[in-house]
């Protein structure tokens, strides 16, 4: 090991940081520009279930189990479950499901 | 503290709850990545106090393992977290104009998938102190449990790891779809996202998922912000 681990954290800490607080720090006014606002206005709809799926069909032992918390966790939230409620009973969902897989 | 700073502090706290248990769990394994590249229980503390992000920090621990440049592991972990950079310019538009510099200083600090998604799920302007409620749960359980995956190892059973670690995602979920369930053109977006996003997934396997969920929201978004433009008043959800 020729490097020194604690420079890796700290550059590795300072390029995190950095993304994260500049542009809140940065940006201080509101964008008024209609297609950067509307842009704004559908990140976190398209980035939440990018990451979403088909990702959740991997975090579990089985891509069946995964599929299930899925339909569930979707069933949940449009009926109006609250987070920790959806986050629960995905939870559950696959916890069950792996018991017979 | 004022009241109205008090309850958005609990609120935060009980959102962060499921978070900080999810975090907990996931740090685990990311623990027993940073023990294979060498790094002792403090120094995966403090890894993941600082950085709080999944794949960023698991890319590192590689660079560190490899014993690679100091140069790479900057570029790593500016490609793996520069998803942060789009949450944090969204999250710049829900604080109301006047929010002093130190509260977007720590609510900077640790914009992640998960607190984002809530704090984008809250009506009206963003009050700092539901972000700092939802980050004393999120904070120590991601680094505590990177630490504790860095001394015991794998201790937890995998059925209680598997069922676990859709927590995150049932987060995701509560937060999209019932703006989706209401407004149509949310209900394409999410939909075309979704199918895009499991195309890319086969067709691109090779892109990391960070850098795909950028490329794929800057398209995504640009197409439904062009075609779909938000009116004066319905930017605050």
């Amino acid at each position: 090991m020729t490097h020194e681990i604690y420079i890796y954290i700290l550059i590795m800490s300072v390029v995190t940081l950095a993304i994260r607080i500049l542009p809140l720090t940065l940006i201080r006014g509101e964008i008024k520009n209609v297609t950067l606002k509307s842009f704004l206005y559908y990140v976190p709809y398209v980035t939440l279930a990018v990451m979403t799926f088909p990702a959740i069909l991997d975090a579990t032992q089985s891509q069946i189990s995964g599929a299930l918390a899925l339909i569930a966790g979707m069933a949940a939230a449009f009926f109006g479950a609250s987070l920790f409620k959806v986050s629960l009973t995905c939870c559950a969902v696959v916890f069950v499901a792996e018991l017979f897989l | 503290m004022l009241i109205e700073n008090k309850r958005a502090l609990a609120e935060g706290f009980r959102d962060g709850v499921p978070i900080g248990l999810g975090y907990f769990v996931v740090s685990f394994t990311l623990g027993i990545t940073a023990k294979h590249a060498g790094l002792n229980p403090f120094q995966g503390f403090i890894t993941s106090f600082f950085n709080n992000a999944s794949a960023g920090e698991y890319a590192g621990f590689i660079v560190i393992a490899a014993d690679a440049p100091y140069w790479e592991i900057a570029l790593i972990t500016l490609v793996a977290n520069a998803r942060y950079m789009l949450m944090s310019t969204v999250l710049s538009q829900k604080f109301s104009p006047d929010t002093p510099f130190y509260h977007r200083f720590f609510v900077g600090f640790d914009v992640t998938d998960e607190i984002f998604g809530i704090s984008v799920a809250r009506e009206g302007k963003l009050n700092p102190f539901y972000n700092y409620g939802a980050m004393l749960t999120a904070l120590p359980g991601w680094s505590i449990g990177t630490a504790f995956g860095i001394v015991a190892g794998n201790i937890l059973p995998p059925s209680a790891v598997s069922a676990l670690s859709v927590a995150l995602y049932g987060m995701f979920l509560a937060v999209i779809i019932p703006p989706a369930k209401k407004d149509k053109i949310i209900g394409a977006t999410v939909a075309a996202s979704f199918a895009l996003s499991f195309a890319a997934n086969k067709m691109v396997p090779f892109l990391s998922s960070g850098t795909r969920t950028i490329f794929l929201t800057l398209i995504i978004a640009g197409i439904a912000a062009v075609l779909y433009p938000v009116k004066e008043n319905e930017n605050d959800a």
